[in-house]
């Protein structure tokens, strides 16, 4: 019967299966209009709200309740004040509510208050730092709208470190969190789906090696992660001026070596579940506490010391840590080196596992 | 294997019986559960010879299934032995079985985004021998489908694409499992056709169904199972020729007196060789001579006082070889 049928060897214009595969992976992917969406602009918009909500704002000025009109007219034009004439009783009732910082009753030339004291009082609660700074700095402008001079000429010279804002400590946990979220569901839903509609089993049927499946999984991970990153950290940029101080090497070994790490826990994950939901309910379990501990949203400085080595060997920990070293610039294996092995040895460890529970059918 | 000798014709000194395409002996495969779990296969010879088209015909739950997955070596036997194209599965040669194994499994769903040339592609490469991914596409008629999504096919289309896609290895053996099930006639006939060029080519086909139209089309050769077991084999002209009947009265009859019509006084009538009750069609009367027998059967419905509610005839097919066998019908559940 050979003879009646064209023998050809090679792939009939296929490439190597493990390319095919990843190719598969990317134009599904593609095609996929809310995998975009959940990958690219999601991130960004979540960086565009808390980046405004916890944009830096011109510091406020005090607001000063004053019971005198000649006094409120002199503190009118002063610094960093906001004054408002107001009566004794209204004016302490805002201050309670802080609404004032500071409420100043009488005033020069009026009515001696009752009693001998002095005829200004500040009204200020001691236990607010900034009702505490506002009784100082209506006193210094009060005393100064009444003639004081200061003896000794001073300047201001404020410090801005480069790096310390929030913003600037929220995109490179936004990059992890992304990182982490894209390649589990990416994996997870994808094998799922693929295993509950017996595709798993079609190609269990072909001589392809099993490895090759797992690893397009991982391959077009690493690809679409690049992509990733570079939206996410040039928006960052673009739009808050977030800068990477490391150099992009860098920042390309952090995101190799956490898709790695979360591409292996996504196909773990993934190796056995027959429905969606099971699916969902593990990468929960694995991401919730990642998303509360490892340092996205805020510092994870903030637990207690004793549970900083078991945060720091998550690996969106690992990520996260990661991503802001480059971010401040440090050096590049003493910054990220040991990140970058737990993040390989995570990877290493899933990926083998799931090649030894993977379910075909 | 005595007696192998005999079976070789040829001249040229070649004692050898032509290796089988695929055979099993003794095949037994239970899936545990309640109430001890369930005998899918229960002891099973198969041979498949070269050339042929082998058909497993069957009603749902006959086993049909849980065999060629057995066959394809997806599936694990209890006992037995299973030898695919003079191999053994689990010896290490297994990824060489499947480069000349051609497969499609019921109710795979193939991925909804990619297009039909994709999808030959990813197949394509799996394999180190074929034809190229044009020439798969060709061959299942889905040359004008070429850049159509899976998601946007027909049923008929998808079902030619899984054929593509078994069709891709350019296959020595090619499985088919149930194949038509669920397409429109048209459509069915779309499928059969690409088989047939396959069959044409020389290629070897396993095909299960429970459509006897589709068994007595395509096969060379069937095995009729139920519960788990052969319970005939041979051609399509054979198993029919086996019911000593060139037609078949359907008769169905209610009466108070219905149970005095018995299998032993119809079988004697002039004209007929037997006849089988049915649970939900009535009497299914064996007939060589219908001239003769019809005046006979209706005088004993009358003899019976049974009254007559359905009566038609109709050649004889592979369901009532099948219905003649089990007293069910293919399709019934």
């Amino acid at each position: 019967m050979s003879d009646q049928r064209e023998q050809r060897a090679g792939r009939g214009g296929a490439l190597h299966p493990l390319a095919e595969l990843t190719r598969v992976r990317l134009l599904e992917f593609r095609r996929e209009p809310e995998a975009l969406f959940w990958v690219f602009v999601f991130p960004v918009l979540l960086a565009v709200a808390l980046g405004i909500a916890f944009r830096e704002k011109p510091p406020a000025p005090y607001q000063v309740g004053v019971t005198d009109p000649a006094v409120a007219e002199r503190l009118a034009d002063a610094e960093a004040l906001e004054v408002e004439p107001v009566g004794l009783g209204e004016g302490l009732d805002a201050l309670s509510r802080g609404r004032f910082d500071v409420v100043i009753e009488g005033g020069v030339g009026s009515e001696v208050p009752p009693g001998d004291g002095p005829p200004v009082r500040y009204h200020y609660d001691p236990m607010r730092p900034e009702s505490r700074a506002g009784q100082l700095a209506a006193d210094r402008a009060l005393q100064r709208a009444f003639g004081r001079s200061d003896p000794v000429p001073t300047g201001l010279d404020p410090v801005v470190v480069a790096g310390s804002r929030y913003i600037d400590f929220l995109i490179p946990g936004i990059i992890g969190m992304n990182l982490m979220g894209s390649s589990l569901w990416g994996i997870g839903f994808s094998i799922v789906v693929a295993r509950t509609r017996k595709l798993l089993k079609r190609f269990a049927a072909t001589p392809m090696h099993r490895s090759h499946y797992l690893l397009s999984y991982v391959l077009s991970r690493l690809l679409f992660l690049v992509l990733e990153v570079a939206a996410v950290a040039g928006l960052g940029w673009w739009i808050f001026g977030v800068a990477i101080h490391g150099s992009l090497a860098a920042v390309l070994v952090v995101t190799v070596a956490s898709a790695l790490a979360f591409a292996g826990l996504g196909l773990f994950l993934a190796a056995r579940p027959e429905t969606i939901e099971a699916v969902s309910g593990w990468m929960n379990l694995v991401m919730l506490p990642q998303w509360l501990l490892s340092g996205s949203f805020f510092s994870y400085e903030r637990f207690p010391e004793a549970v900083w080595p078991f945060i720091r060997a998550l690996p969106l920990t690992a990520t996260n840590d990661a991503l802001r070293a480059v971010y401040r610039g440090e050096p590049l294996l003493a910054g990220i080196g040991p990140e970058v092995a737990i993040l390989v040895a995570w990877g290493v460890v899933s990926l083998a596992l799931a090649v030894r529970r993977f379910r075909w059918q | 294997m005595e007696g192998t000798s005999l079976q070789t014709g040829h001249a040229d000194g070649i004692t050898q019986r032509p290796q089988p395409a695929a055979r099993c002996e003794g095949l037994v495969k239970r899936y545990p559960g309640a109430d001890g779990g369930v005998v899918a296969v229960a002891g099973l010879d198969l041979e498949v010879r070269r050339g042929e088209c082998f058909g497993l015909l069957g009603p749902n739950g006959a086993g049909k299934t849980t065999t060629v997955e057995i066959l394809e070596g997806l599936t694990v036997p209890d006992e037995g032995l299973v030898e695919v194209l003079g191999r053994r599965w689990g010896t290490g040669h297994d990824r060489e079985i499947r480069q000349q194994l051609g497969i499609q499994l019921q109710e795979t769903q193939l991925a909804d985004k990619l297009t039909v040339a994709e999808t030959v592609r990813l197949f394509r490469s799996f394999y180190e021998r074929g034809p190229s991914v044009d020439e798969v596409i060709a061959l299942a008629r889905l040359v004008d489908k070429r850049s159509a999504r899976v998601g946007k096919l027909s049923g008929g289309q998808k079902q030619r694409l899984a054929l593509a896609c078994a069709l891709a290895s350019d296959p020595d053996l090619l499985f088919l499992d149930e194949p038509t099930t669920g397409l429109d006639p048209q459509a069915r006939l779309h499928v059969w056709e690409v088989v047939e060029e396959f069959l044409g080519r020389g290629g070897t086909v396993v095909l299960t169904t429970h459509y006897m139209e589709e068994a007595a089309r395509l096969c060379h050769r069937i095995a009729i199972i139920d519960h788990g077991r052969r319970i005939a084999l041979g051609s399509p002209e054979e198993l029919v020729a086996g019911l000593d009947a060139e037609q078949i009265l359907e008769v169905r009859a209610v009466g108070p007196s219905e149970n005095a019509l018995a299998a032993a006084r119809l079988a004697a009538l002039p004209g007929v060789t037997g006849a089988d009750a049915h649970e939900s069609r009535g009497w299914m009367i064996r007939v060589r001579d219908v001239a003769a027998a019809l005046p006979a059967v209706l005088a004993e419905l009358d003899r019976s006082g049974a009254r007559l509610e359905h009566l038609a005839t109709h050649q004889a097919t592979l369901e009532d070889v099948f219905v003649h066998l089990t007293g069910r019908g293919l399709r019934d559940e």
